[in-house]
């Protein structure tokens, strides 16, 4: 994990981006990029798929460091968790894969405590089946369950719902507005505008790496201020 | 008397030979897979300079011909040799040590391929768990265990199989070093092919035995466990 730099106050963002960028080779994937991740409402990464979404996750978590600019975040105060757009399942038991995030983040794995988060997705019927033989919802679940074993304040998803069917998709964000009620600050990425007006309190649309438009979720489909973000909006393809 | 008869009967030569065949190898199995395990692990999931070359010697060492590993092994532990003060030329010791050297780079250089595979499918997921480095081996070499047998499966077979090296380091001592391959080349060149014989179906039923087991083990586990 990277950049464990203390934040200065109380009210403090969560994470804070400055001009940060990365590039693969001379590829540039994300430029320039200040922003603060702040406790509030959910923040919704939107845009096309290419525009820089995940790496912008992934560098906000710290999974990987930005190859301009900088990124201050206090890992070792604040507890994160990362839900991935295909998450890979460790080859145990659903269970067992609860237990091992609860190690990991240095919680206790009793009985109790994984069998009530898997409850609260939904898979207590599926506890002691082996988590890479359940079905893409219930994995993507699981998933979820495995980031809550780590209690985050902030919780970052990566089109979570990406390759869900819309019954799976209500499920997921139904645990999503519950995490959100219990003061979980949510960052999520997607390219579903029905997804984003569902979930989202601020929006935060980048283009080609760029972010293009930061703005509360009521303004941005009310009013966009960009050409771009009323294209998207329209439906148009922005390239 | 037939080679099937001294098995049934349970000949008392024939049972002494398998019993320490299987002492000398089940032990040099077991040193090979601590060492071979942890040098794969380690090589797989660190970068320093020279991976590359000790990943190719790793890989090339799998092939090690037994009489080679040997002479090495007899020149260690000659009594003019480095380790010749530790008395265990032409012992079982000097065997598990010859068979140890003999498997412990195809483990290492077999679990080093599997960690490191497994490595790149479950990176992102236990970074962003901020799991530390012993854990992250734990949880590969747990998460790689149904490969991992089958891996100490084959160096127990290419072990047991062996001849050449046992031969020249625990000198086929009658009733202290004599194992079934060692007995099994003696006795064949002695035209007493009633205890070759004997010998060879314990060693084939053995090895397989093992495997089917093995192989049992995996199929319920992966069931069970995924």
């Amino acid at each position: 994990m990277l950049d464990r730099v203390p934040l200065a106050d109380a009210a403090r963002p969560l994470v804070r981006l400055g001009g940060a960028g990365f590039a693969a080779g001379t590829t540039e994937i994300l430029k320039d990029v200040t922003l603060d991740l702040a406790p509030g409402d959910p923040i919704v990464l939107l845009g096309p798929n290419g525009s820089g979404k995940t790496t912008l996750l992934k560098i906000a978590m710290g999974l990987i460091a930005p190859t301009s600019g900088e990124v201050l975040a206090d890992r070792a105060a604040v507890r994160s968790a990362f839900l991935f757009q295909k998450p890979v399942m460790l080859r145990r038991t659903a269970a067992a894969n609860i237990a091992f995030a609860l190690a990991a983040a240095g919680r206790p794995a009793d009985r109790g405590t994984v069998a009530g988060l898997l409850d609260r997705v939904g898979l207590g019927a599926v506890a002691e089946r082996p988590a890479r033989r359940l079905s893409g919802g219930e994995q993507q679940r699981l998933a979820l369950a495995r980031a809550l074993a780590r209690a985050p304040e902030i919780l970052f998803l990566d089109e979570p719902t990406a390759s869900l069917d819309p019954q799976a998709t209500k499920v997921v964000e139904d645990i999503i507005h519950q995490v959100v009620a219990e003061g979980v600050t949510v960052v999520m990425s997607t390219h579903d505008l029905g997804q984003a007006r569902r979930i989202a309190g601020t929006i935060i649309f980048l283009v080609k790496g760029r972010l293009v438009e930061h703005a509360p979720a009521t303004t941005f489909f009310r009013n966009p201020s960009t050409e771009a973000a009323r294209r998207f909006l329209a439906g148009d393809l922005v390239l | 008397m037939g080679a099937l008869d001294l098995v049934l009967r349970g000949d008392p030569t024939l049972l002494a030979i398998v019993r320490l065949s299987l002492a000398v190898t089940l032990s040099a199995t077991l040193i090979a897979s601590v060492l071979g395990m942890t040098l794969g692990a380690v090589v797989a999931l660190t970068r320093f300079p020279g991976r590359t070359p000790l990943i190719v010697g790793m890989n090339g060492m799998m092939g090690l011909p037994p009489v080679v590993v040997g002479l090495l092994v007899f020149l260690l532990l000659s009594r003019s040799g480095p380790l010749g003060g530790l008395g265990l030329l032409f012992t079982p010791g000097a065997m598990i040590v010859a068979q140890a050297v003999l498997i412990t780079p195809i483990i290492a250089a077999l679990t080093r391929q599997v960690v490191e595979d497994l490595w790149a499918e479950y990176r992102d997921e236990l970074t962003a768990m901020q799991l530390g480095p012993a854990g992250r081996v734990a949880a590969l070499l747990w998460d790689a265990r149904f490969s991992l047998v089958t891996i100490v499966l084959a160096g127990f077979g290419r072990a047991a199989a062996e001849v050449g090296a046992v031969m020249i380091v625990g000198g086929n001592i009658d009733g202290f070093t004599r194992v079934m391959t060692t007995s099994i080349a003696l006795e064949t060149s002695k035209g007493n092919l009633a205890l070759a014989i004997g010998l060879g179906g314990v060693l084939i039923t053995l090895i397989l035995a093992l495997n089917g087991l093995a192989w049992g083990v995996r199929q319920w586990a992966e069931r069970h466990a995924g």
